[in-house]
């Protein structure tokens, strides 16, 4: 437990904050001729200086279109993101620039987000080209590029060549160099290291380690692989159909989930070490409801072992562990106001029993 | 990392169960514009009944195409260069196209990695699922079509009477996939082979996929080859596994024992590289470089660049693999250091 | 097959191993300048040689033939070509009124290239560019763009430049322009449907994350990508243009002689074309030649400025493979 305190969050402001951010998507009429899929349903989110953030879920859950929304890319119906306080969608010109210079993105596939026809210089250095204030001469931007390959563990002459002599790995890091050109505080990494092979896959990781650790920079790491996740962060979002279900430390979600959808995916991803797997899998019935027509009330009773008719009627609140009925450890000095690191889950009966998978089996 | 040794016990099954399929010496050579490569050299293994042999790799490592070879479905510009595939005493590299028509489905059967590509559009499911009872078994139309509802209840389609006549895109790709399994096992053969059936799923999709399989080879009691680059599925799902690395197999035996105590500096350095329950922030042991082209694969060992072990004679001669513990063979000259050496370093003159 | 090859691990174009794991040895040969890469290739070489001799023609032509071209001599109607005692200027042979064919196919290739040059050319950055646009921004501007094609397209053009020809004068401007508007469309549709697709890739995605505008990114990802295919496109507009124009000249409401055109000595020597066969043969082999150098050289364009083909060009069996890509566009 103390080992979990020494790298708490709680002491840090928070710099990225998404308030009850909803977008909706227009597509062709679905069975029941709804028209509209509600990609995200209310988002409430806080990544802060120098964390991380991961943000797990299955495909089809929101997580991708939560990226673009904060990189811009897709403008929410309503809600606010703001990053030290200011709202990129307000900003215009100069001040949007600055805004986008904050927040930076690393792509799943190394491949298709790097121009085949651009040398590796040329995109890293192409942020450059629109925030031409940055480096005002020629050659403080060739001395930049060489200390951002050097960053990322390329050499310098790496810059001349074209994205097809690279490897998998080594195109990530031209993907990571070009989100770091900017001086960011905060970098999205969608799905990094999902494209990559595994003993390529540690490199990386270990890359973005090292670097948080010397630029102090905030991350949101997207995922679906949990060993991952669980590894690299800091605090943990769990979203399903548009919603975030359960947030807390990376800790308290794996070892403690509140949600049965949490403990369902703890329990399915399969584990290398036999010690570490669950006595009884939860394997969950039937397949994520289609986004178009989500559940009435609470989003995971079709799949849910514990639904009970109130989670048809009502949508749940959020509750704490403690609400849970389970003990936790009174800390109120370590925490400050602002940042929820209180471990949270929107269940009518969350799980009072830590370890869910066992007892929760039907 | 700990690791309960689980060797006892499927030592124990492996001498019970029969093989079904045996792999010996196969070679697969890949014609490109810049000469003839080989893709996979002396790959050779053993498939039992009731069991489930993991092919172990990163991509490009071979394991498909070995996989390929053996069920007959290699590209054009790939050919079997030599080896035998034994499916119950009959070779199948040496078949005619005509006899292996015949073992297709009947005794071999095959999952793909992507369950959309893999099913024909145009037609609903249960034609596609009934078509390989009118071929075999020359079902009538209406028998063949009872089949393909009793195929989808068995892999948990739920409402199949309904469900027959949908079409492809109208399932999930969960479902998708139960339905390419289905078509796979609906002659009941004696080997399922299943390329990366779960890659492309969620994991919670991915644990019921498994354990349909499960129960499949359960039931059967077929021999499963199960194709894949994830180290924790082969720990969860397979008896034995097979690591190949640049086209060779560097270690092969049972799971258990090869994950506790791997003797190819390669599994060792995959293991490691595993987050697994690892403090947060810290560094996680990774393997330096990237696997050899196919076509600059070094003489001597294959893993000589990336290996913390090399020594000069791995530059000159190529390790063979060979018995290094009761049913457990590796293809390294100090595997043997490496059975009581805990870490590399220790192994470091 | 080509495609299958591409893919397999270990064929492309060398990845290297290891993080920053060195530069191989011989990196820079792998991209050498586009001049040395043509010169490698004998029949990209050949067609532009070929290319750069009609433009010379075009260029410097007229000027070495003189009045040879319009001057009439009867007594050498009608003369066979290639032999050598009618003298030089009649090697190609000579027409009813005894003009040297020689003479009059080097003063049309100056029409023809005045004519099918700009009409391609603005037709091409015309097109493209709109299409490119439209393709990038989708929504509304993409649908009043194709709608707008549509009617372009589904009027006849031939009719539609009779109209115009017939109300304006036939000049070689009014001809250039009527041809560049009735192949806007094509173009426009290329470029349209490849900007549309790019615009929607990552890297795109990525150029937009840090504030790009809409322009630079459609300068930066957008063009040099579309340019290849809209060049090879536009090597077979060449032929479809000299063609046009060439009927728009057999109703004379094209060219006008004494002027010629490739196109109008093909139409003019067709009546002739049993008794006379070289007046239409000589010319249409010009157009022939001229347009499939241009492929030619469109073609290996196109693999040498895409990074991810270029490695083809290095190849010892190459030419297969160029042929093999080339049925796979076509189809």
């Amino acid at each position: 437990m103390t080992a979990l305190l020494d790298r708490t969050v709680a002491d840090r402001p928070a710099a990225l904050e998404v308030r009850d951010v909803v977008k909706t998507f227009h597509v062709s009429r679905s069975a029941s001729g709804n028209n509209r899929l509600r990609a995200l349903d209310g988002i409430n989110l806080s990544v802060g200086r120098g964390e991380t953030l991961g943000l797990v879920g299955e495909s089809g859950c929101g997580k991708s279109t939560l990226a673009r929304t904060l990189m811009l890319l897709e403008k929410p119906d309503s809600g606010s993101v703001t990053f030290d306080g200011q709202d990129p969608f307000s900003l215009k010109g100069k001040d949007l620039l600055s805004w986008r210079r904050r927040v930076q993105m690393v792509f799943q596939d190394p491949f298709a987000s790097l121009n085949a026809r651009m040398t590796a210089g040329d995109i890293i250095s192409e942020p450059w080209a629109t925030h031409r204030g940055l480096h005002r001469t020629s050659r403080e931007r060739e001395a930049r590029l060489a200390e951002l390959l050097q960053l990322v563990g390329l050499r310098a002459s790496d810059a001349r060549k074209s994205p097809q002599e690279f490897s998998g790995g080594q195109r990530q890091r031209i993907g990571i160099a070009r989100a770091l050109a900017l001086n960011p505080e905060l970098i999205i990494l969608d799905e990094p290291v999902s494209a990559l092979d595994l003993s390529v896959q540690a490199q990386v990781l270990n890359l973005l380690n090292d670097l948080q650790q010397q630029l102090g920079v905030s991350y949101i790491f997207i995922s679906h692989d949990l060993s991952v996740v669980r590894h690299v962060t800091d605090r943990v979002a769990v979203m399903y159909l548009g919603r975030i279900i359960e947030t807390g430390t990376t800790e308290d979600v794996f070892e403690r989930p509140l949600h049965p959808y949490t403990a369902a995916l703890m329990s399915a991803s399969p584990k290398l070490d036999p010690a570490a797997r669950p006595a009884e899998r939860i394997v969950l019935k039937g397949e994520l409801p289609s986004p178009l027509d989500p559940p009435s009330g609470c989003r995971f009773r079709t799949r849910c072992w514990k639904a009970q008719d109130i989670c048809a009627a009502e949508a749940p609140r959020k509750r704490t562990a403690a609400e849970a009925g389970r003990t936790v450890l009174p800390m109120p000095a370590l925490r400050r106001p602002g940042l929820p690191v209180e471990h949270l889950a929107e269940c009518h009966f969350p799980l009072a029993v830590p370890a869910g998978p066992d007892a929760a089996r039907e | 990392m700990t690791m309960t040794s689980t060797a006892e016990t499927s030592a124990g099954r492996t001498a019970a169960c029969p093989v079904v399929l045996r792999v010996e010496g196969l070679d697969v050579d890949i014609r490109t514009p810049a000469g003839t490569v080989r893709a996979v050299s002396n790959a050779g293994f053993e498939a039992r009944a009731g069991q489930t042999l993991a092919l172990l790799g990163e991509s490009g490592c071979g394991k498909s195409m070995t996989a390929k070879a053996v069920a007959g479905l290699l590209d054009p510009v790939a050919h079997v260069a030599g080896g035998s595939a034994e499916l119950e005493g009959r070779d199948l590299l040496r078949m005619t196209p005509k006899q292996r028509r015949k073992v297709a489905g009947a005794e071999l059967g095959i999952v793909f990695q992507d369950a959309l590509t893999a099913l024909n559009p145009v037609y609903p499911v249960g034609v596609q699922l009934g078509e390989a009872f009118r071929i075999h078994h020359g079902a009538s139309a209406a028998r063949a079509r009872e089949q393909a509802v009793q195929l989808m209840r068995r892999v948990g389609i739920p409402e199949p009477e309904s469900r027959v006549n949908a079409y492809p895109h109208q399932f999930s790709g969960g479902m998708r996939q139960r339905i390419l399994i289905a078509m796979a096992v609906a002659l009941s053969p004696r080997l399922l082979i299943a390329d990366e059936p779960t890659t492309a799923l969620d994991v919670t999709v991915q644990a019921q996929i498994m354990d349909l399989l499960r129960s499949l080879r359960e039931e059967g009691d077929m021999a499963v080859v199960l194709i894949t680059h994830d180290l924790a599925v082969v720990a969860e799902e397979a008896d034995d596994v097979v690591v190949m690395y640049a086209g060779t197999v560097a270690e092969q035996g049972p799971v258990g024992q090869v994950f506790a105590n791997p003797r190819h500096p390669y599994t060792k350095g995959l293991l490691e590289s595993v987050p697994v329950d690892a403090e947060r922030g810290s560094s996680l042991a990774s393997i330096p470089g990237s696997p050899p082209e196919l076509k600059n694969i070094p003489a001597g060992c294959v893993y000589q660049d990336r290996c913390p072990l090399a020594q000069a004679v791995c530059r000159q001669e190529r390790p063979v693999l060979r018995e290094v513990a009761p049913g457990r063979r590796a293809a390294c000259h100090f595997s043997d250091s490496l059975a009581t050496a805990s870490t590399l370093e220790e192994i470091q003159p | 097959m080509s495609q299958t090859i591409q893919d397999l691990p270990g064929t492309g174009p060398a990845p290297q191993t290891g993080p920053g794991a060195g530069a191989r040895p011989d990196a820079k040969s792998n991209n050498p300048g586009l001049f040395r890469m043509l010169l490698r290739d004998k029949f990209a070489s050949a067609g532009a040689v070929i290319l750069l001799l009609v433009l010379l023609t075009a260029a410097f032509g007229p000027m070495l033939m003189g009045d040879l071209a319009t001057r009439q001599n009867l007594l050498f109607a009608n003369k066979a070509p290639f032999n050598p005692a009618n003298g030089w200027e009649y090697f190609l042979g000579s027409d009813s009124l005894g003009r040297s064919v020689l003479a009059r196919l080097v003063v049309a290739t100056r029409t023809t290239l005045a004519v099918a040059v700009p009409a391609v050319a603005v037709a091409m950055v015309i097109g493209s560019l709109w299409g490119v646009w439209a393709g990038y921004h989708r929504g509304w501007r993409e649908n009043v763009s194709m709608r707008v094609a549509d009617v372009i397209m589904s009027f006849p053009s031939l009719l539609l430049a009779v109209v115009v020809l017939y109300v304006f004068s036939p000049s070689a401007a009014n001809i250039v322009l009527i041809l560049a508007l009735t192949r806007i469309p094509i173009y426009l549709r290329t470029a349209r449907a490849e900007s549309a697709e790019l615009q929607s890739r990552t890297f795109v995605d990525a150029a937009r994350t840090f504030g790009a505008r809409p322009n630079a990114i459609i300068r930066r990802h957008v063009i040099p990508v579309v340019t290849p295919t809209i060049l090879t496109l536009a090597t077979l507009e060449f032929c479809y243009v000299m063609l046009a124009e060439s009927s728009l000249s057999f109703l004379g409401i094209g060219i006008q002689p004494p002027d010629a055109s490739w196109g109008l000595l093909v139409s003019q020597g067709r009546q002739y074309l049993q008794t006379a066969w070289w007046l239409s043969i000589f010319p249409g082999l010009a157009i022939v030649i001229t347009a499939i150098s241009a492929n030619m050289l469109a073609a290996w364009l196109r693999i040498a400025t895409d990074p991810a083909q270029r490695w083809r060009l290095a190849l010892p069996g190459r030419r297969k493979l160029i042929v093999r890509l080339k049925a796979k566009e076509s189809k």
